[in-house]
C-alpha cells in the first residue's frame, strides 16, 4: 500500500501548483480596473455560493439547518465576530435539534 | 541615529508580526472547530478506501483540501493512475486558483517569496475566508497563526475519524458542521451591511447557488465547477458594474499597522 503515498504525492504537487502559481507569479498590485475589481468581489461570491444551500443539509435535518443558517446571519449583522457567529449557529443548531 | 531607526522599525514589524500571529490563532479557533467535524467523515471514507489512519492523516496534512480529499480518496480506491489522480486534483481544486489569485491583491507586493510559498499551503477556503476578510493587506503571520490552530486540527480528525470513528455524539457532530458556514457567513454580512452593493451580490450569489442544485442538467456539474462558474459570472458581472476605486481595498492606516515582515 506504499504505493498510497506516491498517489498523495501526485495529489499534493498538483494542488500545491495550483494555490502557488497565482501567489508567486502575480507579486505586483493589478492596476486592470476589471481584473483589480473581479478580484475584489471573488470571495463574496465564492464564500457566499459554497455557504448556501449547502448549510441546509449540514446538521442532518433541514429546520435546524434553517435556524442556523439565520441564526449565523443575525449574528454576523449585529456583531460580525467570527467566534460569536460561528458558535452561536452551531449552539442554535444543537438546541433546535433537540426538539425536532 | 540611522541605526536607531532601523532597529526602532525592526521591532515594530516584529510587534506587528506578533499581534497578527495571535489575531490569526484566534480565527484558527472556529475554522478548527469546523474542520475537526468535517475531518472525521474524511476520516472514515479513508478507512473504508483501505487507508490507514497514518496515510489518512498523512493526506491531510499535504493536502487541505476537503473536496480534493475526498476525490482523491476514490482515485486511490479504484486504483486508477497517477495521471488520473493529477487530472481529477486539478480539475477539483481548480478554484483554489480563482482564490489565490484574489488572495495575491490582498498581500503586499513587497511580500518576500518564501512567504508566498509557504502561504501557498495553506490557501484553503476558510483560511482565505478570514484572510480576505482583512483590512488591508494580509501579514503572512496571520495565515500561519490560522494555520497552525485548524491545520492540525484537519489532521488529527482524519487521524481519529480513520482509527475509532466518529468520537463525536451525533448531535455535538451536526450542530459543529455548522461553524465553517457561520465563519463564512461572519466574513460575508458585515461587509455587505455597509455596502449595499455587496449585499445584492451575496444574495445572487446564493439564489443562484441554489438554482444551480435544482436545474435539471445544471445540477449534474460538480459542486466545484459550480463554484468556479457562479464565481466568473457574478464576480465578473460586478466588476463591470462597479469597478472598485483606486483604494477602496487598502485602508492605508491598516497598512500602516500591519507592515511586512
Amino acid at each position: 500500500m506504499n504505493q498510497v503515498y506516491l498517489y498523495i504525492l501526485v495529489a499534493m504537487l498538483t494542488i500545491y501548483l495550483i494555490r502557488m502559481l497565482p501567489l508567486t507569479l502575480i507579486r505586483k498590485e493589478i492596476k486592470n480596473p476589471f481584473i483589480k475589481s473581479f478580484l475584489y468581489y471573488v470571495p463574496y461570491v465564492t464564500l457566499a455560493v459554497m455557504t448556501f444551500p449547502a448549510i441546509l443539509s449540514a446538521t442532518g435535518n433541514s429546520i435546524s439547518a434553517w435556524a442556523g443558517f439565520i441564526a449565523g446571519v443575525i449574528i454576523a449583522y449585529v456583531d460580525g465576530n467570527l467566534f460569536k457567529v460561528s458558535l452561536g449557529a452551531c449552539a442554535v443548531v444543537f438546541i433546535v435539534n433537540l426538539f425536532v | 541615529m540611522e541605526k536607531t531607526i532601523l532597529q526602532e522599525s525592526k521591532y515594530q514589524k516584529r510587534k506587528a508580526n506578533k499581534t497578527n500571529f495571535i489575531q490569526g490563532l484566534k480565527a484558527g479557533i472556529p475554522i478548527g472547530m469546523g474542520y475537526f467535524a468535517v475531518s472525521f467523515t474524511l476520516g472514515i471514507t479513508a478507512r473504508n478506501a483501505g487507508l490507514t489512519p497514518w496515510q489518512a492523516m498523512v493526506m491531510s496534512m499535504a493536502l487541505h483540501a476537503s473536496a480534493g480529499q475526498f476525490a482523491a480518496i476514490n482515485v486511490i480506491a479504484a486504483s486508477a493512475g497517477f495521471l488520473e489522480m493529477a487530472v481529477t486534483s486539478f480539475i477539483v481544486n481548480l478554484r483554489y486558483l480563482l482564490l489565490s489569485s484574489s488572495l495575491s491583491q490582498k498581500i503586499s507586493s513587497k511580500t518576500p517569496f518564501f512567504h508566498r510559498f509557504l502561504m501557498a499551503f495553506y490557501v484553503t477556503d476558510e483560511i482565505f475566508g478570514v484572510s480576505a476578510a482583512r483590512p488591508g493587506y494580509v501579514n503572512p503571520c496571520f495565515v500561519y497563526g490560522a494555520a497552525i490552530v485548524a491545520g492540525p486540527s484537519w489532521e488529527i480528525g482524519t487521524f481519529l475519524g480513520a482509527s475509532v470513528g466518529n468520537i463525536l455524539p451525533i448531535s455535538v457532530a451536526n450542530a459543529m458542521n455548522v461553524a465553517l458556514y457561520g465563519m463564512f457567513l461572519a466574513i460575508i454580512i458585515p461587509p455587505a451591511k455597509k455596502d449595499k452593493f455587496i449585499a445584492g451580490i451575496v444574495v445572487l450569489s446564493m439564489f443562484a447557488s441554489y438554482l444551480f442544485t435544482v436545474i435539471p442538467g445544471i445540477n449534474q456539474i460538480s459542486s466545484g465547477f459550480q463554484i468556479i462558474i457562479l464565481t466568473v459570472l457574478i464576480a465578473g458581472a460586478a466588476a463591470l458594474i462597479r469597478p472598485v476605486s483606486d483604494n477602496s481595498n487598502e485602508d492605508p492606516i491598516n497598512q500602516e499597522s500591519n507592515p511586512e515582515v
